[in-house]
């Protein structure tokens, strides 16, 4: 198991350097041009594109995260094995849901 | 001029020495400043001069056996081989016996569970021939003979397993000097377990849990990398078995 | 420092560890933000108003700050372990994680002041 959550991890991190700079561009894009929900919002509802690219962040993170977690809990803290690897779980999980909708919510269903 | 009056003009080293099990106490002694000093002729010195019962392990002198390892000034290190001016500026000394490892007593400590992740790790070696076979025939220019011979040397002084903060965060974690063992086996043609070995150098504790910021190939007296070794490992996590 | 720490490839180590555990733990509510805009772009605005008191919005740079400084700590471990780059001999293992960090280090600092730039820009 140990083998792949460590190649789940880093082939993840390939897949997030990259999403990371477009969104970081993303940002200081938008703080420049002021950040109201409305122009945020207009310019993402209905495009296939970012909701591709957002919901492909979403995956990644929701599975780079967690492991990360696993490894500062199993060294940082005396938690049994078995009880990190559920709280792994559970975040990567929380993390796919609460991400989904957040995706749904700034792309909008079916445009 | 005797000896000893020839010593009274030189300034004196002052050492802090470790003594007891884990509720010890620090000790102090002084001894003379030589031209030419290791920290275990320092120790030696203490324990013939000063304090008999003083327990310490050695046995080579040479940096050869690797049993003299201790932590000089927070690092740790090949006692034998250390030079005191090296590692005194300030002509201070302080020795205690090597980190992650249960101490016994003074600058002993237990190798046990260092000794133990050789078996964790996959890392006794299997032959597959019998006597009566012909030697099997390595290429020493292959990629995988490179790989393995680099890591060779070890003389399982435990310096690394001591300086590497994983082993001491986790109690499960291998260690690099078990997974540079296990990544020199799976590169041995000649090893008949190399995939039992690939997957406990894989398995909890394995080489997933390196944090590649290199303080076992920082210390290694001998300079092998087995921090490189084990990124070895980790590249060969997508393909699995290297190729030999 | 801790005479087995205090060197750079542990500060970068260390760095990277910081920022992650800053970033799992602000990811859920970042997506629960996002996801009130499901109630319509009157909800989100609502919610953004709070990310304009002043705390909120040095809170949020500083994780805008951490993605980029794991994004950059990242970069050097990929390197350090997926690349032979630089190339080097087995004892020269810890000059080559040093020139990595010496890259990373540079760059970790001009984000840091770009991002300052931006934040005091914001305003
Ligand atoms: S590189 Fe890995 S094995 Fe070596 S000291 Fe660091 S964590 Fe330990
Ligand atoms: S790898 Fe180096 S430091 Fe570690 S046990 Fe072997 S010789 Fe000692
Ligand atoms: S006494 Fe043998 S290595 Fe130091």
């Amino acid at each position: 198991m140990e083998r792949y959550l460590f190649l789940a991890q880093r082939l993840t991190a390939m897949v997030l350097g990259p999403l990371v700079l477009i969104h970081l561009g993303l940002i200081l894009y938008a703080v420049e041009g002021g950040l109201t929900a409305s122009k945020i919002l207009s310019r993402t509802r209905g495009s296939v594109g970012w909701g591709a690219f957002y919901g492909l962040f979403v995956i990644m993170a929701a599975i780079h995260g967690p492991i990360g977690l696993r490894n500062v809990l199993n060294e940082w803290t005396s938690l049994p094995k078995t009880a990190t690897l559920i709280i792994t779980l559970g975040l990567g999980l929380l993390l796919l849901i609460l991400g989904a909708r957040s995706v749904v919510a700034v792309v909008g269903l079916g445009g | 001029m005797s000896l000893d009056e020839s010593i009274s003009h030189q300034s004196l080293l002052k050492v802090k020495v470790w003594r007891g099990k884990e509720d010890g106490q620090w000790m102090n002694y002084e001894v003379p400043a030589r031209e030419n000093q290791t920290v275990l002729d320092v120790v030696s010195e203490i324990q013939r001069k000063l304090e008999p019962g003083l327990a310490y392990r050695y046995a080579c002198r040479v940096g050869v056996c690797g049993s003299c390892a201790m932590t000089v000034n927070g690092k740790p290190r090949w006692t034998c081989r250390t030079h005191v001016k090296k590692v005194s500026g300030t002509g201070e000394l302080t020795i205690e016996p090597l980190r992650n490892l249960p101490r016994i007593k003074d600058l002993v400590c237990d190798l046990a569970p260092f000794i133990d992740t050789w078996q964790k790790a996959g890392a006794p070696f299997s032959g597959i021939q019998t006597r009566h076979q012909e030697p099997a025939k390595v290429d020493p220019g292959s990629k995988a003979r490179k790989a393995a011979d680099a890591g060779l040397q070890c003389i399982n002084c435990a310096v690394c397993y001591s300086a590497c903060d994983v082993v001491s965060w986790d109690k499960d974690y291998i260690g690099p000097a078990g997974l540079n063992r296990a990544w020199t086996l799976i590169n041995d043609a000649r090893h008949g377990k190399r995939a039992e070995t690939f997957n406990k150098a894989f398995g909890e504790g394995g080489c997933g849990s390196c944090h590649s910021q290199g303080n076992c190939t920082r210390h290694c007296p001998i300079g092998l990398s087995p921090s490189e070794s084990i990124t070895g490992l980790k590249k060969s996590a997508l393909f699995g078995l290297p190729k030999v | 420092m801790h005479p087995l720490r205090n060197h750079k490839s542990y500060v970068a180590a260390f760095g990277h560890r910081v920022s992650g555990i800053a970033l799992i733990l602000f990811l859920p509510f970042h997506f629960w933000l996002l996801g009130s805009a499901l109630g319509g772009a009157d909800e989100l605005d609502s919610l953004l108003k709070y990310s304009e008191l002043p705390l909120i919005k040095l809170a949020e740079w500083g994780l805008v700050m951490f993605l980029g400084l794991h994004l950059l700590f990242g970069i050097r471990i990929l390197f350090l372990e997926f690349t032979d780059w630089p190339s080097f001999k087995s004892k020269e293992a810890d000059k080559r994680a040093g020139h990595l960090v010496n890259l990373v280090v540079p760059a970790t600092i001009f984000v840091l002041i770009i991002g300052f730039i931006f934040l005091i820009q914001a305003w």
